[in-house]
C-alpha cells in the first residue's frame, strides 16, 4: 500500500528524493481523513520551505489541514493540475497528485522520517486510539 | 406561561419518568453559593394586550408625524406590501442557517437570487449572503483588501461615512494599519490630486464612497486607475443602491461593500440593516460571509447548498476569514422580494423619481437668498445645502412644520458648521418641500431683518459709546 | 423495513425555478405614483459618464408571481414553527407573534437613527430598558446593544478586556479558550489581536484547572469560556476558575450562547465573570430568520463600563434618554448607529411577556426537557459524560452507530424523514461523534416523546439496514447534495 521508496511524516506527508529533489505529497491515509478534496492550496516556485513548518493547505468539504514540510529547501516544482482537479489527490495521492518539489537544503534531514513500514505501523496504532 | 406547552401534570410525569423528585434536583451539580437567591427584579409578566400598550406608547414618543429628510447611510423607502407578507411566512423567519440543506432549499434558492441581484447590481462577480450592515461590510472589505495585497496601509476618502470609518479604525487598530485620509475638492469629491501624492506610497486599498457622504458621485473609474497603478486594491462603499438603478456600477472596483437598507429593510433606529460585499471571482476563497452555490443532489436535481465554508469560523476558527456567523438573512430575503417585485423597469423607474426630486427640492432652496449647494458634482438622492444661518436654528424652525430637515454636517466635518445634508426619496412630496422652502426662504428674510435690526442697534450702541 | 414513522408524511409542493427564469419583459410588480415634480433626464442630470441605461440580468415578473414564487420556496423550509428543532446551542425557541406586531409599529420600524433625541425618546427608552433587563438577568452593571450577532459580542469584550488591560499597563498577549469552544470564539480573538492559546478538557469535558494553572500566565489576557459548556454541563468549579485567572491578572469571558440554561438561576456577574455577550436570537427569541439578523449584546462588570462601545444609552436626571459620544475609554464603533434595534424591541416583548416568573419557569422547562431526552435515550447511543444532570442540552456520541458504519450526520438525516429537524452534528469536536440536542423549552411532552421514538427507531434501521439510513432523506425535495463539486466549482450566481 505504502510505496517503499517513499518516507513519511507523522502529519502524513510522503517524501521522494531523486538526487537533491524532494517530491513531497500527503497519504492515502490523510486523504481518506480529508474526504473529496475541494482545494488546495500551494506556495510558488522559488519560495522557501522550512521542516515541520506548514507551507500550504488541503481543504475538503467540511475539513482544512496545513501540509507540513518534512524538509528544508527550496520548491522549484508546483503541481499545477491540482488546481483544476482537486480530486486527484483522493483517487492517486502517492501519483500523479504530488504536491511540490523541493531542492534540499539538508539531505540529513531525511533520516529523521519514517519508512513505509514504520508508517503504516504508526496508523495502525493511531486508528487504535 | 403562553409560550410554554408542558402543563403541571406533564412535567410531574418527565421528571417520574427520569427519575428525578422535583426540577431542583436538576440544577443540583450548580454549587449553592452561587444560586440566584430570590426574584429577578424585572418587569413583567404582562398580556399581549399590556405589551402592545406599551410599546405604542413608546412608538408614540416618535418623529412618526415628521416627514424625513434624513439619510446618511439609512434610507426611508416605500415598502410594498408583499414584502413584510413574505418575510411572515414562519418557514422562513423562523428557520435556522441552511446548514442542513434538505431542509432549507428555500432560504439557500432565495439567498442564491439575492446574491446573483447584488453582482448585477455592483457590476462584479460574486456576492456573499449577506454581512451585519454598511459599516461592517466596508471594514471586512478592507480587512480582505490587507490580507489579498500583504501591505499594511489604506487610503480613505474623507467622504466615506464617518462611522464606517469610525468602525474600521476600531477593526484594525491591532494590525496597527496605516489610515491615511485624502480630502475632498471644491466639487464635493475626492481630491484627485491628493489621492495620487497619498498613493505613492505602498497601499493595500483606496477607499471610496459612491454617492459619498456628502451625496457626490465619484469617478471611481479614474480612482480605480490611479489605485491599480500604485499596486491597491479599490474599495467602493455603497451606501445606497437605489442610486445604482440610474448610475453606472463602479466595475473597474476589485470590492463593492456598503448598505442594503434601503431595499426593503425597515429605517428601525438604525438596525438591523443589511451588509453586502461582492467582489471578483479570483477573490472569492478570501471572502468573508457565507455563501450559497448550486449543485444538484444524487438524482442530478438541482438544488442549493451553504458552500466554501472552509472559509469560515466553525470550520477555520482562528484562521477564519472573518468571525461572523449570524449575518443578516431575514433582511437579505427582504431585499430579494423587494428587488423581485420593482424589477430591472419598476428600480429605475424608482430610482428616476428619487432623482427628480431631490433635484426639485434642490432647485427651490437653491433659490432661496443666503442658501447654497457648495458641491458642484452631480447626486443621486441626497446633496449637501449651505442654510442661511445656523443649521440648528433652521432645524427647529422646520420642526415646527413637521419637517426633519437634514442631518447637520457640522458634528461631523468642523469645516461644514451650518451646512445639512438634505435626502430626498419618493417618501417625500411637493407639497413638503415648497413647505419646506418657504420655512428656509422666512428663516433667510428674518435673518436678513434681524442682521439688518443688529446691525442699526450695534452702530446705535458704537454711536453712544463714542 | 418496517414502518416506524406515525406522525410525518411527504406532501406535494409545487417546484419552482428562479426567479430568474420566470422573468419576462414588461411585467413589474410594483406600480409607483405619478411623479409631482417635473421629470428630469437621468443621463443629462447626472452625465453620461455616471448614467446607467439598464441593470442587466434583473427580473421583470407581476406582483402575484413574486408571491407565488416565494410562498413556494417557504414551504421546502421547515422552521420553529414547523416543529421540534433541537440544534445544540442554537436554541430554537418560539419566536411569540407579539414580537413581530411591536417591531413593526410606526414609530419604532420607522424612526431614522439620526432623529433628534427630543423626537426619539421611545425608541432610546427600549434600547435603555431592555439594557437595563439584561444587565438584571445578568447581574451586570452595563450593557451595550450595538453588537450585531454574538460573534461581533465577544469582539467587543474582547478589545474591552484589551483597553482595559492595557490601562492597567500591559494588554498581554494570549487569551485561553477551551477545546470545546464554538468557532466564533478563536475567530473573535483573532480578530482582536490576541493569540489563541487552546486549553485542553478534564475528563468530564469541563475545564481542567490543573491545565489551567499551567497555562494562566502574566502573558495571557484572559480566559474565553462557555459556561455552562458546549456539552450541556454546568463548570461546577466556576469560582475556582475565575478567582485563578483574576489572582494572575486576568479577566474572564463568558460566552452567553448557553444562558436558556441559567436566566433566574444563576447570573454571571456573581461566579466570577467580567464581560459576557448575549444571543438575542438565541436566549430572548429573536427570531433565527434563516440565517440573522440577531443581536449579541455585551454585558460587563462596573470596571469595564467606561470602555463599552460608543455612543452610550443614558437616562437623564429629568428623565429625558441621550446619547453619549463623550466615552474618552471607550474601544470605539463596532458598528454605525446603536445597534440592533429591531430585535431589542423584540427581545424587551419577550421579557415583559414572561416576567420574572415566566423567565424562571422557562429555564426549567428548558433544562427538564434536555434532560429527559438524555435520560430515554442514553441506552441506545452513547453518552459520553455521563454521571451528572445536563442542564439545557445534551450530547450524546455516535460511537456505538459508527461501529455499523453509521456516522451523526447520516443519523441526522434519517431523523428527516421522521419529520424533524436534525440536531447539531459533529459538534463539539472533543465528542466522537457528536449528537448536540437542544430542546429548549419550546417542546411539549408529546413531542419530545415522538423526538425520543424517532431516534430510537433510526437506531433500529441502523441496526438492521445501516445501508437505508446511510442514503436518507428519503422523502425530501431534494436527496443529499453534492457539496464537494459546489466547492470545486462554485457556482454562485445564475448566468442565464
Amino acid at each position: 500500500m505504502y510505496p517503499d521508496e517513499f518516507q513519511y511524516t507523522k502529519d502524513h506527508e510522503w517524501l521522494r528524493v531523486d538526487e537533491d529533489i524532494a517530491t513531497i505529497g500527503i497519504t492515502d491515509h490523510a486523504q481518506k481523513e480529508l474526504g473529496d478534496i475541494v482545494y488546495v492550496e500551494l506556495p510558488k516556485a522559488g519560495d522557501p520551505v522550512a521542516a515541520s513548518e506548514s507551507f500550504g493547505t488541503v481543504e475538503s468539504v467540511k475539513a482544512v489541514s496545513e501540509v507540513y514540510s518534512p524538509v528544508t529547501g527550496e520548491v522549484t516544482a508546483v503541481n499545477s493540475k491540482l488546481q483544476n482537479q482537486p480530486e486527484l489527490l483522493n483517487s492517486d495521492p502517492h501519483g500523479s497528485a504530488w504536491l511540490v518539489r523541493v531542492r534540499l537544503s539538508d539531505p540529513k534531514e531525511i533520516a529523521k522520517l519514517m519508512s513505509a513500514e514504520e508508517y503504516e505501523a504508526y496508523i495502525r496504532e493511531d486508528k487504535a486510539h | 406561561m403562553r409560550y410554554l406547552p408542558n402543563s403541571p401534570s406533564d412535567r410531574a410525569e418527565m421528571l417520574r419518568a427520569i427519575g428525578y423528585g422535583s426540577v431542583e434536583d436538576l440544577f443540583s451539580q450548580i454549587p449553592q453559593g452561587i444560586r440566584f437567591q430570590g426574584r429577578l427584579n424585572l418587569p413583567g409578566p404582562l398580556s399581549e394586550q399590556e405589551i402592545l400598550d406599551f410599546f405604542r406608547r413608546a412608538a408614540s414618543q416618535s418623529s412618526r408625524e415628521y416627514v424625513s429628510l434624513l439619510g446618511a447611510g439609512a434610507y426611508s423607502h416605500f415598502r410594498p406590501a408583499a414584502v413584510d407578507a413574505m418575510l411572515s411566512r414562519g418557514e422562513f423567519f423562523t428557520a435556522y442557517t441552511p446548514y442542513q440543506a434538505e431542509l432549507a432549499q428555500g432560504t439557500l434558492q432565495a439567498m442564491f437570487e439575492f446574491q446573483t441581484l447584488m453582482t448585477h447590481l455592483t457590476g462584479m462577480e460574486v456576492s456573499n449572503a449577506s454581512l451585519y450592515d454598511g459599516s461592517t461590510a466596508t471594514t471586512e472589505a478592507v480587512l480582505m483588501a490587507l490580507r489579498l495585497a500583504r501591505r499594511n496601509r489604506v487610503v480613505v476618502a474623507r467622504t466615506l461615512h464617518p462611522e464606517y470609518r469610525e468602525v474600521m479604525t476600531t477593526y484594525v487598530r491591532h494590525l496597527r494599519t496605516e489610515v491615511v485620509d485624502v480630502p475632498y475638492s471644491a466639487s464635493g469629491q475626492v481630491d484627485m490630486g491628493e489621492l495620487e501624492l497619498a498613493l505613492k506610497q505602498e497601499t493595500a486599498a483606496v477607499v471610496l464612497q459612491s454617492p459619498n457622504f456628502l451625496g457626490a458621485i465619484e469617478h471611481s473609474g479614474k480612482v480605480a486607475e490611479l489605485a491599480h497603478r500604485s499596486g491597491a486594491l479599490l474599495i467602493v462603499a455603497v451606501t445606497e443602491p437605489l442610486s445604482l438603478a440610474v448610475i453606472k456600477p463602479p466595475s473597474e472596483a476589485d470590492i463593492v461593500a456598503g448598505e442594503a437598507q434601503s431595499f426593503g429593510v425597515p429605517v428601525a433606529f438604525g438596525g438591523p440593516y443589511l451588509g453586502f460585499l461582492a467582489t471578483r471571482e479570483k477573490f472569492v476563497r478570501q471572502m468573508p460571509g457565507r455563501l450559497v452555490g448550486q449543485t444538484v443532489d444524487t438524482q442530478g436535481r438541482r438544488g442549493f447548498v451553504l458552500t466554501l465554508a472552509t472559509r469560515e469560523q466553525h470550520i477555520r476558527r482562528e484562521k477564519a476569514t472573518s468571525n461572523i456567523c449570524t449575518n443578516q438573512s431575514l433582511c437579505a430575503l427582504a431585499a430579494t422580494i423587494y428587488l423581485c417585485l420593482l424589477g430591472k423597469e419598476g428600480l429605475k423607474a424608482l430610482a428616476q423619481q428619487n432623482l427628480a426630486k431631490a433635484h426639485y427640492a434642490a432647485q427651490q432652496l437653491q433659490a432661496v437668498p443666503g442658501t447654497a449647494l457648495p458641491f458642484a458634482a452631480p447626486c443621486f438622492n441626497e446633496f449637501v445645502v449651505k442654510v442661511p444661518g445656523r443649521a440648528e436654528d433652521l432645524l427647529r424652525e422646520l420642526r415646527r412644520e413637521k419637517i426633519l430637515g437634514g442631518v447637520s454636517l457640522g458634528p461631523f466635518y468642523p469645516e461644514l458648521q451650518d451646512h445639512l445634508l438634505v435626502c430626498v426619496t419618493e417618501t417625500v412630496n411637493r407639497v413638503t418641500i415648497d413647505r419646506m422652502a418657504r420655512v428656509y426662504d422666512h428663516f433667510s428674510n428674518r435673518k436678513k431683518a434681524g442682521s439688518a435690526a443688529r446691525a442699526a442697534a450695534s452702530q446705535a450702541v458704537g454711536q453712544e459709546k463714542g | 423495513m418496517k414502518d416506524y414513522i406515525r406522525h410525518a408524511r411527504p406532501h406535494v409542493t409545487r417546484n419552482e425555478d428562479l426567479i430568474f427564469e420566470r422573468s419576462s419583459p414588461g411585467k413589474c410588480g410594483v406600480d409607483l405614483p405619478p411623479l409631482d415634480v417635473p421629470a428630469v433626464s437621468a443621463s443629462q442630470l447626472v452625465g453620461e459618464e455616471f448614467h446607467r441605461q439598464e441593470i442587466p440580468g434583473f427580473p421583470e415578473v407581476s406582483e402575484l408571481e413574486v408571491i407565488r414564487h416565494f410562498t413556494r420556496l417557504s414551504t421546502w423550509n421547515y422552521g420553529v414553527d414547523t416543529g421540534l428543532y433541537p440544534l445544540g446551542s442554537c436554541t430554537m425557541k418560539y419566536n411569540p407573534r407579539i414580537n413581530e406586531v411591536v417591531a413593526r409599529l410606526e414609530g419604532l420600524a420607522t424612526d431614522h437613527p439620526y432623529a433628534p433625541a427630543e423626537l426619539a425618546q421611545g425608541c432610546l427608552r427600549i434600547l435603555y430598558e431592555t439594557a437595563q433587563c439584561l444587565t438584571e438577568i445578568t447581574g451586570m452593571d452595563a450593557v451595550s446593544l450595538q453588537p450585531a450577532a454574538g460573534a461581533q459580542g465577544e469582539l467587543s469584550g474582547i478589545l474591552m478586556i484589551q483597553a482595559c488591560l492595557a490601562d492597567r499597563g500591559n494588554p498581554r498577549k494570549y487569551i485561553l479558550i477551551p477545546d470545546s469552544a464554538h468557532g466564533t470564539n478563536p475567530a473573535s480573538v483573532t480578530t482582536s489581536g490576541y493569540e489563541v492559546r487552546p486549553l485542553k478538557s478534564d475528563a468530564h469535558g469541563s475545564i481542567d484547572l490543573a491545565e489551567l494553572d499551567r497555562a494562566m500566565t502574566e502573558e495571557v489576557a484572559g480566559l474565553m469560556l462557555t459556561n455552562p459548556n458546549t456539552l450541556g454541563i454546568f463548570e461546577i468549579r466556576i469560582r475556582e476558575i475565575g478567582e485563578l485567572v483574576h489572582q494572575r491578572g486576568g479577566l474572564v469571558y463568558m460566552d452567553g450562547a448557553n444562558m436558556n440554561a441559567l436566566v433566574g438561576i444563576a447570573r454571571p456577574a456573581e461566579f466570577g465573570v467580567d464581560v459576557m455577550h448575549l444571543n438575542l436570537h438565541k436566549t430572548f427569541t429573536t427570531p433565527h430568520g434563516g440565517g440573522g439578523p440577531g443581536s449579541g449584546p455585551v454585558a460587563v462588570r462596573k470596571f469595564l463600563e467606561p470602555y463599552l462601545p460608543s455612543p452610550t444609552v443614558e437616562r437623564a436626571a429629568d428623565g429625558a434618554y441621550q446619547l453619549n459620544y463623550n466615552r474618552p475609554k471607550s474601544i470605539g464603533r463596532v458598528r454605525a448607529f446603536y445597534g440592533n434595534f429591531g430585535m431589542a424591541v423584540r427581545a424587551l416583548a419577550y421579557i415583559l411577556a414572561n416576567g420574572s416568573e415566566g423567565l424562571l419557569q422557562t429555564t426549567q422547562d428548558a433544562v427538564l426537557n434536555a434532560n429527559y431526552v438524555m435520560r430515554r435515550l442514553r441506552d441506545v447511543y452513547d453518552l459520553p459524560y455521563n454521571d451528572q444532570p445536563c442542564m439545557h442540552e445534551c450530547v450524546l456520541s455516535d460511537r456505538r452507530q459508527a461501529a455499523r458504519g453509521v456516522h451523526t450526520g447520516d443519523i441526522a438525516k434519517r431523523l428527516i424523514d421522521y419529520g424533524f429537524h436534525p440536531y447539531t452534528t459533529s459538534f463539539p469536536l472533543i465528542v466522537q461523534g457528536a449528537m448536540m440536542i437542544e430542546p429548549t423549552e419550546s417542546a411539549s411532552k408529546e413531542e419530545l416523546d415522538e423526538f425520543i421514538e424517532a431516534l430510537r427507531a433510526v437506531a433500529e434501521e441502523i441496526e438492521e439496514d445501516p445501508e437505508f439510513v446511510l442514503k436518507a432523506p428519503h422523502t425530501t425535495r431534494v436527496s443529499r447534495l453534492d457539496e464537494a463539486t459546489a466547492a470545486r466549482k462554485p457556482i454562485l450566481r445564475w448566468k442565464g
